[in-house]
């Protein structure tokens, strides 16, 4: 659906992208990530048409952002860092005009409009003048009318900046409703956001590309190896650390255990698997035969926080990936 | 080109002339000055009319060229001011706020977007000089003027605001802040204005072109009722130079950033 091919984008005086390359499948939901400056909205507006590459190519839904821009436009949603609203319209009437910029027909336009109002929890404010929103109406007001008139390909830029948590979450599950029907690419410093939404990452720092790939292949690929956390209950009385952790370090695959802590009876462990070894199953049947009480077992990711950190100090120090 | 795409535009432009308090601050600013022209030439002619001297000549007192045309001769200089006003938000207000973002990204056309834009500052204007027909209605009720001169005379108003509010889109296109745009408007309006003043002492042939190039020389003719199709051109290519420049600076500011 949108295919970036070695795309570099020169400011006066500074490259701001650096020569990047990644596609993104149609139906997608792809989280755009890196630290303040990194050419993220400088991307998304290449992809936008909103600036042109200084080289390389990107094409969007099949078609080039530089020779068909126009068709491109129609295919887009673009939500802008700071949402592009006119502050002296009331938001049906803003909505409504985006709608007619984008070229849809008068006719079933303000059912369009009480549609999108709906989906994005902007119905209550409908009729206020945009002056009068708090920010986060604000951005879902730039949300509703981003997606109003249906497009392939929707691209968010932080679409979740300055939003309390509680709004932060409703966008998010929001615009993960919204995946399936379009290709989304959101852009975010903050990682959990893409761990919760996005099936793929892409990964820039200082307008270089540093990863792209799933967040699952990301995680293992970082890893390599397996990281579980582990809770045992007995089933009464009272349960000797040793023994449990003798007991896990006997299970096939397992390559080190570490006690964490002590909750009332209950352990915590931390067991580490083999080189690419699948170890969760047979944890859990040790733990039962053993006859004690297994309360939690959970895969402890690398966060991607760390793997950012890893993966932006490396191309730091000159090497890729 | 699409005719409904630019009237999109317009309309949104129209609407937020008419939610701030420039279209109204203007519209009274012109009835107000106006007002006050019209009623100065009003006093003069009078009294000059019923001066048994002038009589006495056999010199008939015309209105048109009397009360008419110093109207409009000065309603053409508050124009002047006018004008920087109305296209100073035109561009450089969606640069500040960043809506020019929605409007570059949209399947619309540069040109429908400067067109649609232009369009509402010259309706705008429209409605500005309307306002002056209060005035001129009182002629009509105490007397006869002639039609002709008066409708050519506010032609000459139109294509004369017409030609500097393009020039006053271009202007706006050039930068994100409004008031440099106003002032830098301004001052290109001035200067069209005096080039106008070289045709007094310099008759030599670069007099003469620098004196064609003036906006306001093209406006006498109007004021006196005459139209000639020469000063129609001029305005007519100022206005199409002017649109053209902006279409060529949106492209090249885009190309530059
Ligand atoms: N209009 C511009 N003119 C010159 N340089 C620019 C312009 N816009 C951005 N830059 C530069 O390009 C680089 C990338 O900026 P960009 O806005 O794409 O980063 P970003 O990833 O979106 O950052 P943030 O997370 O802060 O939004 C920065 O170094 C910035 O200074
Ligand atoms: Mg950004």
């Amino acid at each position: 659906m949108i295919k970036v091919e070695g795309l570099t984008k020169r400011y006066a005086r500074n490259v701001a992208v650096d020569n990047i390359s990644f596609e993104v499948e149609k139906g997608q939901i792809v989280g755009f990530l890196g630290p303040n400056g990194a050419g993220k909205t400088t991307t998304m507006r290449v992809l936008t048409c909103f600036l042109p590459p200084t080289e390389g190519k990107a094409q969007v839904a099949g078609f080039d952002v530089m020779t068909q821009a126009m068709e491109v436009k129609r295919r887009i949603g673009y939500l802008p860092e700071t949402p592009p609203l006119y502050p002296e319209m009331e938001v049906s009437e803003y909505i409504e005009f985006v709608g007619r910029l984008k070229g849809l027909p008068r006719a079933g336009l303000l059912k369009r409009v009480d549609e999108v109002c709906e989906r994005c929890n902007v119905a209550d404010v409908k009729s206020k003048l945009i002056s009068k929103l708090s920010k986060g109406y604000r951005q879902r007001v730039g949300l509703a009318s981003a997606i109003i008139h249906n497009p392939d390909v929707l691209i968010l830029d932080e679409p979740t900046a300055g939003l309390d948590p509680e709004q932060r979450r409703e966008t998010l599950s929001l615009i993960k409703e919204l995946a399936g029907e379009h290709t989304i690419i959101l852009s975010t410093h903050i990682l959990p956001e893409v761990e919760q939404t996005c099936q793929r990452v892409i990964i820039i720092s200082k307008g270089k590309l540093v990863a792209t790939d799933t967040v699952e292949n990301l995680n293992s690929r970082l890893r390599g190896a397996e990281l579980v956390a582990v809770e045992v209950e007995p089933r009464n009385g009272h349960l000797a650390q040793e023994v449990v952790q003798q007991k896990l370090e006997q299970v096939p695959g397992v390559s080190r255990v570490l006690f964490r802590e002590q909750r009332n009876s209950r352990l915590l462990f931390e067991v580490e698997s083999l080189q690419g070894r699948s170890i969760r199953g047979d944890l859990a049947r040790a733990v039962v035969q053993a006859d004690w009480n297994l309360t939690e077992l959970h895969p402890i990711g690398l966060s991607l926080e760390e793997i950012f950190i890893q993966l932006t100090s490396s191309t730091e120090k000159g090497g890729s990936k | 080109m699409s005719i409904g795409n630019i009237w999109i535009l317009c309309k949104k432009e129209l609407k937020s002339y008419f939610a701030s308090p420039i279209a109204y601050g203007l519209m009274a600013f012109f009835a107000l000055v106006c007002g006050y022209f019209f009623y100065a030439a009003t006093a003069i002619f009078v009294v000059r009319s019923t001066d048994p001297m002038m009589a006495q000549r056999g010199m008939p007192m015309d209105v048109t060229e009397w009360v008419i045309r110093p109207v409009l001769m000065n309603a053409s200089v508050l124009g002047l001011f006018m004008i920087p006003m109305i296209t100073m938000r035109l561009f450089a207000e969606e640069k500040r706020s960043g809506t020019i973002e929605l409007l570059a990204t949209s399947p619309i056309r540069d040109i429908e977007i400067i067109l649609g834009k232009w369009l509402a500052a010259v309706l705008l204007y429209v409605c500005i000089l309307a306002v002056s027909a209060i005035d001129l209605s009182i002629l009509f009720i105490y007397g006869k003027p002639e039609v002709k001169p008066l409708l050519v005379g506010y032609l000459g108003l139109l294509l004369q605001g017409s030609c500097l509010l393009a020039i006053g889109t271009f202007i706006s296109n050039t930068t994100r802040h409004q008031l440099v745009a106003g002032a830098a408007t301004f001052a290109v309006c001035l200067l069209l204005w005096v080039l106008d003043w070289v045709s007094a002492y310099d008759s030599t042939p670069t007099g003469r072109v620098i004196s064609y190039l003036s906006v306001m020389g093209h406006f006498e003719n109007f004021a006196k009722g005459v139209l000639d199709s020469k000063d129609v051109i001029y305005y007519l290519s100022v206005i199409f130079f002017g649109l053209f420049l902006t279409t060529r600076s949106m492209e090249y500011l885009r190309w530059r950033a």
